[in-house]
């Protein structure tokens, strides 16, 4: 028995809104009035200021393309390896302890790590000198090479935050019951069946949070790139932290914020839309 | 081919799977451990794979010259702030949420859901104009609260789902002898919580000290470690530290996460379950 009161769960919950609220509502506003202000009077200034510099576009672009490479690479092989996880062998808390590891790792510390194993130096390029699969290094890194880099980060982000979309999927992997499937045996259905006709579309809300959940964080995207890349592959926060820090135009900087803000609204209110219709499913 | 031939193909190939993953998860971690310590002729030889002669020079330059283990000391004291500000009001709100019914439960508990997805890049750039007015630039207390927002709404869900899972008759029964709802919650929920309170405690940890852009934002001498890894790193194309530094950097930055799964590994799934869903 839940306990029914009138005010008191109000007043417990709003200290923590009213500070999310806060700091929600008030960079919001602050933000538009930075970018659409100047002295005091409604301007365009610093919009066309923004939108006239190539980089605004490439940032927009590079952002979107580093998503779109990775987010559903990493669902791919997220499912994949939630398939493969989800049953009893030796070992397998061993496997899964070292498959979550990269949750608790910061983007600047992948960074860096990735830049261990790619670097001309690193390991993957001496592993590969020493077995003879390649005569010289192979170059990640440098202006030049801004399409390896483009790799590097693809490579290093993959290996960073697909075991978040595994936890999820491995989630709802474990919420299939059993029975589904064991009465798709009893009318002789095999594996590739069961999987096309039960598992994956039973998951189906579970990828698509995954898919939203990796593609929101996607738009912000900063430490992993600016270690690997710096400014050679321009993205939002990037750009607007160069903006804010170096250039300490706070109207640009706020635009490039108000752009991550707008395409995670989106992102956001697809994911609340279809939460909300999951959760009234499991009510009914 | 029989079909003990085939089952045993079968778990060659599956073991191999496995191995192969955990091997591109945990590879990568043991080179950095090796290069950070690892003697600069060693890492440039391009014979020597893994390094053979070792030194601490590295981690030592960068904990003293460059200045880590004032980050560090100032990263610490962020998280702890973190922690203890974002339980103060995380922890109300997510008892609310777990033990009572009332209206509009389902929009503020949805609306919470949300805010987590609020982009910290989006809150930071014009949060430092607000700071500059009140003198919170460059204060760590400043960062902890801006921290404070990132990590609350976590707070509130994982504080929730621990305390729905603490028996309501318990608590029933302690204010039918006499105790107060307060008393009740700090004599009977919370002792009761506290292993989940931990885990979450050392979540929020985590969080706060992994975050790079709104430390590199706010401040300027008072950095966290991220914020002055970054600032000593930034760009490995402009080179601008020497790459044993870098790998010396990667396993400071590590090693609190390590212990972190240590430590809360029976909570790990559950909660990366409750905060990802």
């Amino acid at each position: 028995m839940k306990v029914k009161a009138s005010y008191l769960p109000y007043l417990l919950i709003l200290p923590a809104f009213a500070y999310l609220m806060f700091f929600v509502g008030y960079p919001l506003i602050q933000a538009l009035y930075l970018a659409f202000t100047e002295n005091g009077a409604f301007s365009l200034a610093t919009v066309n200021r923004t939108i006239s510099d190539p980089r605004f576009w490439d940032a927009l672009k590079y952002t979107i393309g580093l998503a779109a490479v990775i987010v559903p690479t990493q669902v791919g092989l997220a499912l994949v390896l939630a398939l493969v996880m989800n049953r009893a062998f030796k070992g397998k808390d061993l496997a899964l302890y070292a498959l979550i590891i990269p949750l608790t790792i910061s983007d600047v510390a992948a960074g860096l790590i990735w830049y261990a194993m790619l670097s001309p130096s690193g390991f993957l390029n001496k592993l590969f000198l020493n077995i003879g699969l390649i005569n010289n290094p192979v170059y990640f890194f440098g202006y030049q090479f801004r399409h390896m880099e483009f790799l590097a980060i693809v490579l290093a982000e993959l290996w960073r935050a697909t075991a978040i979309v595994f936890v999820i999927i491995l989630a709802g992997l474990q919420m299939i019951s059993p029975e589904y499937l064991e009465a798709a045996e009893v009318f002789g259905a095999d594996y590739w069946t069961k999987l096309r006709k039960i598992v994956i579309p039973l998951l189906k809300p579970s990828i698509q949070s995954a898919l939203i959940i990796r593609t929101l964080f996607a738009m912000q995207v900063f430490g992993i790139v600016w270690i690997l890349a710096g400014r050679d592959i321009p993205i939002l926060a990037g750009e607007g932290f160069y903006q804010l820090t170096e250039i300490k135009d706070y109207g640009v900087a706020s635009i490039y914020a108000l752009t991550i803000a707008a395409l995670s609204i989106v992102l956001g209110a697809m994911y609340i839309k279809f939460m909300k219709a999951e959760y009234l499913e499991v009510k009914e | 081919m029989n079909e003990k031939t085939k089952f045993m193909l079968k778990q060659i190939a599956f073991y191999t799977f496995v191995f192969t993953v955990v091997a591109w998860i945990v590879v990568p971690l043991i080179v950095v451990a090796l290069y950070a310590f690892s003697s600069k002729l060693d890492y440039y030889d391009p014979s020597k794979i893994i390094p053979f002669h070792y030194t601490k020079q590295w981690v030592y330059t960068l904990l003293f010259t460059l200045r880590a283990l004032d980050a560090i000391k100032n990263s610490i004291i962020v998280a702890v702030l973190t922690i203890i500000i974002s339980f103060a009001l995380g922890i109300p709100a997510g008892y609310a949420i777990a033990k009572f019914i009332f209206p509009a439960k389902d929009t503020i508990k949805l609306s919470i859901v949300a805010l987590r997805m609020f982009p910290i890049p989006v809150m930071a750039i014009p949060l430092v104009v607000l700071y500059i007015r009140l003198n919170l630039i460059d204060t760590l207390l400043g960062v902890a609260l801006a921290h404070t927002a990132m990590a609350l709404p976590f707070v509130v869900l994982i504080t929730s789902s621990i305390f729905a899972g603490v028996s309501t008759e318990l608590e029933e029964a302690a204010m039918v002898f006499g105790l107060t709802r307060l008393g009740a919650f700090l004599r009977i929920t919370l002792p009761l919580a506290l292993p989940g309170l931990a885990a979450a405690a050392m979540f929020t940890f985590v969080m706060s000290w992994n975050e790079v852009f709104v430390a590199s934002v706010l401040t300027l001498q008072h950095r966290t470690l991220p914020a002055q890894i970054l600032s000593i790193m930034a760009g490995a194309s402009g080179g601008a530290a020497p790459d044993y530094y870098k790998f010396a950097a990667a396993f400071i930055m590590m090693l609190p996460a390590m212990l972190f799964i240590f430590f809360a590994r029976k909570y790990l799934i559950t909660m990366w379950g409750i905060t990802l869903k």
